[in-house]
């Protein structure tokens, strides 16, 4: 399956999809500010969607290393990890560029962004914690467990908390929609790029997860 | 397939960057120029789709290479 040809032609066809009627698609005007930014919905979203995908392949396979001790599950967590981290910094970053033209600076301490880098920091420990131990076996499971600890805070640090309090982001106090979207601002032309983006990110994100899979029981042989 | 597969991904690229050279030395006329029409929103386009191209396929190259070590 991992070796299969056809899914990486839909990633890369989603994609290039895409960009293309990422631009062309009309947009609904919301406000007098957002205008066109609001294209980045196709781009700096679908981030944050394939980073939760990924993280929850990766907590998956931590899981699933624990039952079976299996070095390839213990290959594969860390790989999805890196990915949807990986992920999880462009859409920081993508995000922080988008923020200076609407909200007027990169950072503005926005629930949301603080929940985002505080998960981010999450997951980098998740690394350090890797790098710090030579004993295999140990790290592995060290790595599992703590794996499972560093998904079940993005609940409270992406899902939960911004909800409660004030938010730049729709779905703040007080407004619609959940932290990272309103659905009520996309209409069926933008849902139309939207998903397909969603997927075809996602895709990449795996192809790439599994590149590192690859490599890395070519390297334990 | 496998060749068949390189081949078609690079006319696509070569294609994208016709395009864009295409765009350079169009004729002044903007009203028939797509590339210039809209607020020259279409050579972001062409830049997105450039940068989306290569990145797939430099992992594709990537994947190439793991397999032929696999297979050895």
């Amino acid at each position: 399956m991992i070796r299969k040809a056809w899914w990486k032609w839909v990633a890369f066809l989603l994609l290039i999809y895409t960009s293309i009627y990422g631009f062309i698609v009309k947009v609904p005007k919301l406000d007098d500010r957002l205008e066109h930014s609001i294209r980045n919905m196709f781009f700096h979203v679908p981030m944050w969607f394939a980073m939760m995908i990924l993280l929850f392949v990766s907590v998956w396979y931590a899981a699933k290393y624990l039952r079976t001790t299996s070095p390839i599950d213990d290959f594969s967590s860390k790989a999805f990890a890196a990915t949807g981290t990986l992920y999880g910094f462009l859409g920081l970053s993508t995000g922080a560029i988008w923020a200076n033209y609407q909200w007027g600076s990169p950072w503005s301490g926005d629930p949301k962004q603080n929940g985002a880098a505080i998960a981010m920091l999450i997951y980098l420990a998740y690394f350090v914690l890797r790098g710090s131990m030579t004993d295999e076996d140990k790290r592995s499971r060290v790595a599992s467990v703590y794996n499972i600890f560093a998904f079940f805070m993005l609940f409270p640090t992406l899902w939960i908390l911004p909800r409660l309090t004030e938010s730049l982001h729709p779905g703040g106090q007080g407004s619609e929609g959940n932290p990272g979207i309103n659905g009520k601002d996309m209409d069926a032309n933008m849902r139309s790029v939207f998903y397909p983006a969603v997927i075809g990110w996602t895709l990449l994100g795996v192809w790439v997860s599994t590149l590192k899979i690859r490599y890395e029981i070519l390297k334990a042989k | 397939m496998k060749k068949y597969f390189k081949s078609l991904l690079l006319i696509l690229f070569a294609h994208v960057c016709v395009i864009s050279v295409h765009a350079q030395d169009a004729a002044a006329n903007a009203s028939t120029d797509v590339m210039r029409s809209n607020g020259k929103i279409y050579v972001v386009m062409a830049v997105v789709v450039t940068i989306v191209t290569g990145l797939f396929l430099y992992v594709y190259s990537i994947d190439k290479k793991i397999s032929k070590l696999e297979n050895k």
